[in-house]
């Protein structure tokens, strides 16, 4: 291959169910994308559309028993990550694939002192000895700037304001150099100046260590500012997936249109009236069949027997075909 | 000229600090330390900062949610500083306030019609038959079908639930509407169902809102003032046009370059902050943003009265040499 830069992991027609009350709910319906090797990739979507869930079936961590698996793969560096044993996921989270998760707090172990914490994830991954392992953690604090990284490895995470924990979340998730790291909405519990800095350390880091990424979000500002490439989700569906410059000049299905007008930016007049996506996000425990965005709208194609089809209308840009959502 | 509805002057607002065995006041969190603000009829102020930086104290004080310290609240021409609670209670038809989250602030136990007729009932309003109709207006003016009124709040999405919590500020015709982040919690599309609804709102019943929000687009989008506060003070105020294209303190300019642009193309230079917002415990001495910010001119600011001052008109900042250019700061520099 020449030219065209390899793809690290490529998703195809992911579907992953949760077992509920209600039956099978389907969460992720047919996910497909690929995450090119250095870049990265943001899904985009409102809560609830499956972002998270297609994030956690990539590393298998859903909620067990209840969260499944049951279709799809995902190929990882040529291995089908959906059929790798327990074992061999185990190595590679947190080795291979890194996870930097939305709460700090929750990600973060309250009693175990943070040099510990980081000291842990090379103590399982590298075989090194305890004194060694404190050193690489020490490091690692610095590479995330952390003022006094030698003081900080004493404290408990509750000492740290909630930037410097997500440092010290960053901080686990590279510790081991992963060739891919995972973001989960990583700036969103964060005050805007903070996520600017989150941001940037993470852009640095990114093209220091050449990594590829994923990025989680419902910020379509943090899509445009960060992602090479996006997938817009609703309702466990890929809605349309294209790079970010080819998504923000000619965003082609419905509901994407919906979400980029609909967001008050600095440039929007003052009081003027917003556009707004009528209904609200679809629950995924509605089984239905065809488009789910018309079912939202309350248009006949959602009483279509299937599911839309995709097509690739420009190179790289993909749309969901709901002949109501998509025309071309 | 407008007439002023709500005039805060000079407001404090401490939180006792206690420690040792004996629970003695050790200190305290200043969280609102020295605000003043006025809103007029009719207009919308908006307030934003991060998190920690007082906003929503200030808001509860406004409407003596919360007890001041010190400094004074006047609502119209009255002084409800120091009113009793009891005392207050007439007044509280003219303020009201819609919290962030919805599922928090309405009670589960009761049913829609019950959350928006409490407030005519504990006001002494109406008959029966009129309060139902009345809960049936306050419905359809926000959006809500009539068969809503029967049901929970729970069995309701977060949007819907918001609707519900503004149904229930409006219900007594208030004047002034305290929002604190009423969007905050809501997915983008739904975010700006809610805000048109508030716009709307306002143009129609002539309400004063006080908009506060961590999110500046949404604050610009609806406010004619924005106030930018930094740990417990207001460190500029100015029409919202005015601050978002000619911010001129060092704060505000950071908090509106770290807005991420949803066009790709639009990239502006990021100014980026070190470290967080300090603790309201202890603040510094001086400038709390130069200190934070290590600027040079810090020690400078020691012992400055760090009040707000007019740089242009209906543009205020405060006089602080580390957060003002330097041109900026010879207008404004104490003689």
């Amino acid at each position: 291959m020449t030219g065209a830069p390899s793809n690290i992991l490529e998703v195809d027609k992911l579907i992953t169910s949760f077992e509920t009350d209600r039956g099978m709910v389907r969460a992720v319906d047919q996910v497909s994308f690929a995450v090119p090797e250095g870049k990265t990739l943001g899904i985009v979507g409102e809560s609830g559309c499956g972002k998270s869930v297609t994030a956690m079936s990539i590393v298998r961590l859903l909620p067990q028993p209840t969260g499944k698996i049951l279709g799809g793969r995902v190929m990882f560096k040529g291995q089908d990550l959906v059929h790798a044993s327990d074992a061999a996921m185990r190595k590679i989270r947190g080795g291979d694939i890194g996870v930097i998760f939305q709460e700090p707090m929750a990600a973060l172990n309250p009693v175990h002192r943070i040099g510990r914490q980081v000291a842990e994830v090379f103590r399982l991954h590298k075989k090194i000895s305890k004194k060694d392992a404190w050193d690489a953690a020490t490091e690692m604090l610095q590479l995330v700037r952390i003022p006094a990284p030698e003081k900080r490895m004493l404290d408990y995470p509750h000492h740290l304001s909630g930037g410097m924990r997500q440092r010290i979340v960053i901080a686990l998730a590279l510790a081991c150099r992963p060739s891919l790291v995972i973001a989960d909405e990583p700036t969103t519990a964060l005050d805007v100046t903070v996520q600017a800095q989150i941001l940037d350390l993470m852009a640095r880091l990114q093209s220091e260590m050449n990594m590829s990424m994923i990025l989680i979000t419902h910020d379509l500002g943090v899509i445009a500012e960060t992602c090479d490439e996006v997938v817009v989700m609703y309702a466990g569906r890929v809605v349309e997936r294209a790079s970010a410059a080819e998504l923000f000049a000619h965003p082609l299905h419905a509901y994407t249109r919906g979400l980029l007008h609909s967001i008050a930016t600095l440039e929007t007049p003052s009081k003027s009236i917003l556009n707004t996506i009528p209904g609200m996000v679809a629950s995924l425990a509605d089984h239905t069949h065809g488009c789910r965005f018309c079912q939202r709208l309350g248009r006949a194609a959602a009483d279509s027997r299937q599911r839309p089809g995709y097509a690739e209308v420009a190179p790289g840009h993909w749309v969901e075909t709901c002949p109501l959502c998509y025309q071309p | 000229m407008t007439q002023t509805l709500l005039s805060v002057s000079q407001l404090r607002v401490h939180f006792p600090v206690r420690g040792g065995v004996m629970r003695r006041q050790t200190g305290a969190v200043r969280a609102v330390d020295g605000v003043s603000l006025e809103i007029a009829a009719g207009e919308t102020l908006g307030l934003v900062g991060e998190s920690g930086c007082g906003k929503s104290t200030l808001g509860k004080a406004v409407v003596r949610l919360l007890k001041p310290t010190s400094g004074s609240i006047h609502f119209g021409q009255t002084d409800i500083t120091r009113q009793s609670q009891r005392a207050l209670r007439p007044q509280r038809r003219d303020f009201q306030m819609i919290f962030q989250d919805p599922a928090e602030s309405l009670d589960p136990r009761m049913s829609v019609r019950s959350i928006l007729e409490e407030p005519f009932i504990i006001h002494g309003l109406g008959s029966r038959a009129e309060r139902t109709q009345w809960v049936d207006d306050l419905l359809d003016r926000v959006g809500l079908p009539a068969t809503a009124a029967e049901r929970y709040s729970f069995e309701f999405s977060g949007g819907q639930r918001q609707r519900i919590g503004i149904a229930r500020a409006l219900a007594l015709k208030p004047k002034l509407i305290v929002c604190d982040e009423p969007v905050s919690a809501l997915d983008v599309s739904i975010q700006s169902q809610i805000l048109n609804l508030l716009v709307e709102l306002q143009q129609d019943f002539g309400l004063s809102y006080l908009f506060i929000a961590h999110d500046l687009s949404v604050v610009k989008h609806v406010s004619d003032r924005v106030a930018v506060m930094y740990l417990g003070k207001i460190v500029e105020l100015a029409p919202a046009e005015t601050i978002y294209r000619d911010p001129r303190h060092a704060y505000t300019q950071a908090l509106l370059s770290a807005i991420p642009s949803p066009a790709p193309t639009a990239k502006r230079p990021k100014i980026l902050l070190e470290g967080d917002v300090p603790s309201p415990i202890d603040p510094p001495a001086g400038s709390a943003f130069g200190h934070r910010m290590n600027h040079p001119c810090y020690s400078q600011s020691i012992g400055l009265d760090l009040a707000l001052r007019e740089i242009a008109p209906g543009h205020w900042v405060t006089a602080d040499p580390c957060c003002l250019s330097a041109e900026d700061w010879e207008k404004l520099r104490p003689v």
